[in-house]
């Protein structure tokens, strides 16, 4: 009884600061929403709160415009951000085992290596990137785009860390015992383990990769490879002949779209992995 | 059976595993990097379509950066983050505590974790936009502050160095404290049920709850977002970039480290552009080492504790 | 000219240092070979020059639905290679082809690119030799394009008088004022009477004086003055093969009248430079300023858009100084394999008075045409709606033929922009003037690595 009062008023508490906090967040998406229903000359204007009546003449052109093949676009940023947050995912995770489970001589290295270079930043190495990506061919495939997130050092010591706290090894000890090869093993016992983290982290490099701009503007150059971020760039480049705000707030929104399924599908994961996290001790 | 088990021995496979890796960063990363490092001793630049060098000059770029602003763009860029950072790790952690308490019967939960994660979704670069519309001095915040009688000239958010710094603070909040409540409380629910429910038979009141155990379980986790959130504070970019036009507006006040770099990167100054991105890559080394050795100060690389425990374990197997 | 829209992200500047290795060989005779390439590439920012040349090219066959191909009627295509403006990134994409350009396979090779005032300085330079003089493919300046504006000519030549680029365009600049204010604040909206009243910079400060007792904003911001100052400039910012940036009395006039405007309540002190919310709102049927700056683009374009008013309470009249305004450049590029097509495409939109004419019809540009622009000024079907029933074109045609082209540089881009931009914490009192200088001096030295000091006039 005498804990209940507090947990009442601590309650209604996190409510009103969860519905401000969701107030913030949500209101960008309404003005976004608002900007991309009025025409370039409404926007110009000022702001509004009430929504127009252009969203559709928006849409079609967003979607009828040849020099911007925004729905290409989106099909190649699907590509790129589905197959680098799958790989990148899988990957750190390998190499997390790797380092967490085995016992080796340069394992230490190895650990402080990948910790040494976790915080470097991307735009440090763009230069070199740029150059050794056009002496391999590379340069406007999406390729580059992807392979490179294999090595994720940031993703690797999520899924370290992760797998601290919730992988016994007795488990792979267990496995072993059993027969199960090594990458088996990995794969049928240790990867549905750390599905929270995984989804957790595909989610994040997703987003990531969806977002990307820098990268992708150095190395794509044809229209038809192009990602939905140079796109909205490419538009907002244009200049005051054919520069329409309208279209850009539109595009914008459409590009939003795909994330947020993707969002909505792997959150589920996230909540499913409440229990598999009880496997300790 | 237990012999011949112990005989194998599976330390290749701790090799096969890390190797893509490693393949990955050699060719992707370091091969950049060392190429970025080598044009930092060089003069090196594009003047309109003529390119000047490569002419080596030694430690010249270094020391010329050292007689620029590039601190105060360093204090920027840590005023810039801390301003952003503070509240963010502060609100996750409040509300990855929140969502993961049954206590506080939290209605509609799936809905705000949903809610709190969308800012992160755009483009900062969207964001940035719709902010430099929003806080304009004609814009929307201003004419709701001018209604209300707050205020009654406009407010000139974007005039002003604690303005400017504090819309960049805002927008870095709102992206991500979403995203570190969903890795908090990922964290916090990989914590056994069983040491809860033996600190609630113990009596723990929600705080000493929070402080002993969550806390502390969490640490990787905590360590890990703190990094992140370096590596990102160290990257701010796009966001004061579109904010203020790439200029640091006002008087340089919100000009950070990246957002020189790129100016440097602009302007074809490969040279000058390498030898900061060395700087940049020491500093950054430097905040991850402190930041490591404070969050696991027993264990630097947590290796220790792996290695024994699975020692351990093998002998007990 | 044109969007200065806020950037969006790290450029992909570095993209160029890949051709480290390859140094620019200057094989620069395209010659008389009659083996034309089938691949003419066109380097533009947008798809302005293509909408001309399909509008009256007459060798245009047809155009590909999505606008990057024209095909000829002698089977040669056009590939249009479109990049933004915005951060630079068209002139990296272009830089990177320049230097490829020795090594290209002749149907990747540049053939025409495009340029504007801003920057073409870096083109036209005699030492890169990048755009090729058009006596080299076989055009005569002085005979095949005496009917053009002298100063189009000096802005796309070197330092030695060599032309190597040709324009369609002129921008001249009119004051473009409200009707409904001129009669509130002077009783009258007659375009002599209110030209008297801005004739030149003392009148218009008394002018200011009194639109600001009723009210009323001359312009919206200091960046809309620049122009008409900054053109006027006596010595390029660079003196040619020199590293010192000087910095003009003009431009130092610019400043100190800026502010003074500022302060005493001429402009708008909520409008910080152009292209930006604030400065489109200030276009308005709400607001409160009086008159804008604009060429003919900036005319039909920017104010047309930006305006929600009725037809006709915008009027022009002379502007306190001659002054231009933007202008798109068409160069021959060296090492073109279609230099045929290259010449003919050039006289065709740049040199022909019926073509030229067409396109002010059509796009109401101001074109490079002396005796078409007379005619046009004389001719009432060139009268605008937007305007009321005035004809522009009797404005300009006197303003054009006084620009005096101020001396260029190739680092008037940076210059200007970043003379406004670090004016700017000065103008709105964040900064003191002598901080501004040294933050003008900071980034400019950024902008361009080989510059090693920045000289003021006393």
């Amino acid at each position: 009884m005498k804990s209940k009062q507090p947990n009442h008023l601590r309650s209604i508490f996190a409510h009103v600061v969860l519905i401000i906090l969701s107030f913030m967040c949500l209101f960008f998406f309404y003005i976004l929403i608002i900007n991309a229903t009025r025409s370039h000359a409404d926007l110009q204007k000022g702001f509004s709160a009430l929504p127009g009546s252009y969203l559709l003449k928006n849409l079609s052109s967003v979607a009828n415009d040849g020099t911007f093949p925004m729905f290409r676009g989106i099909l190649n940023s699907l590509i790129v951000s589905g197959c680098s947050a799958a790989i990148c995912t899988y990957f750190s995770a390998l190499t997390a085992y790797g380092l967490y489970a085995y016992d080796f001589k340069l394992k230490k290295i190895a650990f402080t290596f990948i910790m040494a270079i976790l915080v470097m930043p991307t735009q440090v190495t763009a230069m070199g990137f740029l150059r050794l990506i056009t002496n391999m061919g590379m340069y406007d495939s999406l390729l580059p785009l992807i392979i490179p997130s294999i090595a994720s050092p940031s993703v690797f010591y999520f899924m370290y860390s992760y797998l601290q706290s919730s992988l016994p090894l007795s488990l792979v000890e267990a496995s072993r015992i059993d027969g199960c090869g090594e990458f088996r093993t990995f794969n049928q016992i240790v990867l549905p383990i750390m599905k929270p983290a995984i989804a957790v982290q595909a989610i994040f490099s997703f987003v990531g990769s969806w977002n990307n701009y820098f990268v992708p503007a150095l190395i794509i150059q044809s229209k038809n490879k192009m990602t939905v971020p140079i796109l909205i760039a490419t538009l907002r480049g244009a200049d005051y002949m054919n520069f329409d705000m309208g279209k850009i707030y539109t595009m914008i929104l459409v590009a939003i779209v795909p994330i947020i399924i993707v969002y909505l599908c792997l959150s589920k994961f996230i909540i499913a992995g409440v229990t598999l996290g009880g496997v300790k001790e | 059976m237990k012999v011949k088990h112990k005989k194998i021995d599976y330390s290749k496979w701790g090799y096969i595993f890390i190797l893509p890796f490693f393949v990955s960063f050699f060719i992707f990363s370091f091969i950049p990097l060392l190429d970025t490092i080598r044009y930092s001793f060089f003069e090196y630049y594009r003047s309109g379509i003529k390119e000047v060098g490569p002419n080596f000059v030694g430690m010249q770029n270094y020391i010329s950066l050292l007689g620029s602003d590039m601190l105060k763009y360093a204090g920027n860029t840590l005023i810039l983050w801390m301003i952003g950072f503070i509240p963010q790790i502060v609100i996750a952690l409040v509300l990855a505590e929140w969502f993961v308490d049954a206590r506080l019967k939290i209605h509609g939960t799936q809905f705000f974790k949903v809610v709190i994660y969308l800012p992160n979704l755009i483009m900062a670069s969207a964001f940035a936009m719709l902010f430099f519309t929003m806080f304009s001095t004609n814009g929307p915040v201003n004419s709701i502050l001018m209604s209300i009688g707050l205020t009654h000239q406009p407010v000139d958010f974007l005039g002003s160095a604690l303005g400017t710094r504090s819309l960049v603070g805002l927008m870095n909040f709102l992206m991500w404290f979403g995203n570190s409540t969903i890795m908090l409380m990922a964290a916090i629910m990989g914590i056994s049920p069983d040491i809860f429910e033996a600190s609630e038979l113990d009596g723990c009141n929600s705080i000493q709850r929070f402080f002993f155990i969550t806390l502390p379980q969490i640490r990787p986790i905590l360590a890990y977002t703190l990094i992140t959130a370096i590596i990102g504070g160290l990257q701010m970019f796009d966001v004061p970039q579109i904010l203020t036009n790439g200029q640091g507006t006002p008087d340089r006040t919100s000009m950070t480290l990246i957002m020189f770099l790129n100016s440097h990167l602009k302007s074809k100054n490969y040279g000058m552009a390498g030898a900061l991105s060395v700087y940049l890559f020491i500093v950054s080394g430097i905040l991850c080492f402190i930041v490591y050795r404070i969050t696991n100060n027993d264990d630097p690389d947590g290796s220790k504790a792996a290695a024994k425990k699975a020692k351990k374990l093998q002998r007990k197997g | 000219m044109k969007k200065q829209v806020v950037s969006v992200l790290l450029i992909a500047a570095m993209t160029a240092s890949l051709v480290a290795g390859c140094a620019k060989s200057s094989e620069s005779s395209p010659g008389n070979e009659n083996t034309e390439g089938n691949v003419i590439n066109i380097y533009s920012w947008n798809s302005e020059f293509r909408e001309r040349v399909e509008a009256i090219y007459p060798e245009v066959k047809e155009a590909s639905k999505d606008g990057t191909v024209t095909m000829l009627n002698d089977g040669t295509e056009i590939h249009w290679i479109i990049n933004p403006n915005q951060d630079g990134v068209y002139q990296q994409k272009l830089d990177e082809a320049l230097m490829k350009q020795a090594d290209a396979s002749a149907d990747d090779k540049v053939d025409i690119f495009l340029s504007e005032t801003d920057y073409v300085n870096k083109y036209t330079d005699a030492d890169a030799d990048a755009a090729m003089p058009l006596t080299d493919l076989g055009i005569d300046p002085e005979t095949d394009l005496a009917d053009q504006y002298e100063f189009t000519k000096v802005t796309a030549s070197d330092v030695n008088g060599v032309q190597r680029g040709s324009t369609w365009q002129c921008c001249p600049g009119l004051l473009v004022y409200r009707r409904d204010i001129a009669m509130d604040a002077f009783g009258t909206d007659d375009p002599e009477e209110i030209g008297q009243k801005v004739k030149d910079w003392d009148t218009i400060k008394t002018t200011a004086a009194e639109l600001k007792a009723k009210g009323y904003y001359t312009f919206s911001s200091y960046a809309d003055t620049f122009r008409p100052y900054g053109n006027s400039i006596e010595a390029s910012w660079v003196s040619p093969g020199e590293t010192t940036i000087k910095v003009d009395q003009k431009i130092m006039n610019w400043i100190k009248d800026s502010k003074e405007w500022l302060d005493a309540g001429y402009l708008d002190k909520n409008v910080k430079g152009q292209f930006n919310p604030d400065w489109n709102q200030a276009m308005g049927s709400s607001s409160k300023v009086f008159a804008f700056l604009f060429p003919a683009w900036g005319i039909d374009f920017t104010l047309k858009k930006n305006w929600d008013g009725e037809n006709g309470v915008w009027g022009v009249t002379n502007p306190p100084q001659e002054y231009n305004w933007g202008g798109s450049y068409i160069h021959a590029c060296t090492g073109t394999d279609n230099p045929e097509h290259v010449k003919d495409i050039i006289l065709a939109v740049t040199a022909n008075k019926e073509n030229l004419l067409k396109i002010s019809k059509e796009y109401t540009d101001f074109t490079n045409t002396k005796s078409g622009m007379q005619a046009a000024a004389g001719d009432n079907s060139y009268a605008s709606e937007f305007l009321g029933g005035q004809n522009a074109f009797q404005y300009f045609v006197p303003v054009a033929e006084n620009i005096k082209i101020a001396p260029l540089s190739a680092y008037d881009q940076g210059c200007v922009e970043l003379i406004q931009s670090s004016f700017s914490d000065y103008f709105q009192g964040t900064v003191d003037f002598d901080k501004a200088k040294e933050n003008f001096e900071t980034a400019i030295i950024e902008c361009y690595p080989d510059i090693t000091a920045v000289q003021w006039p006393e």
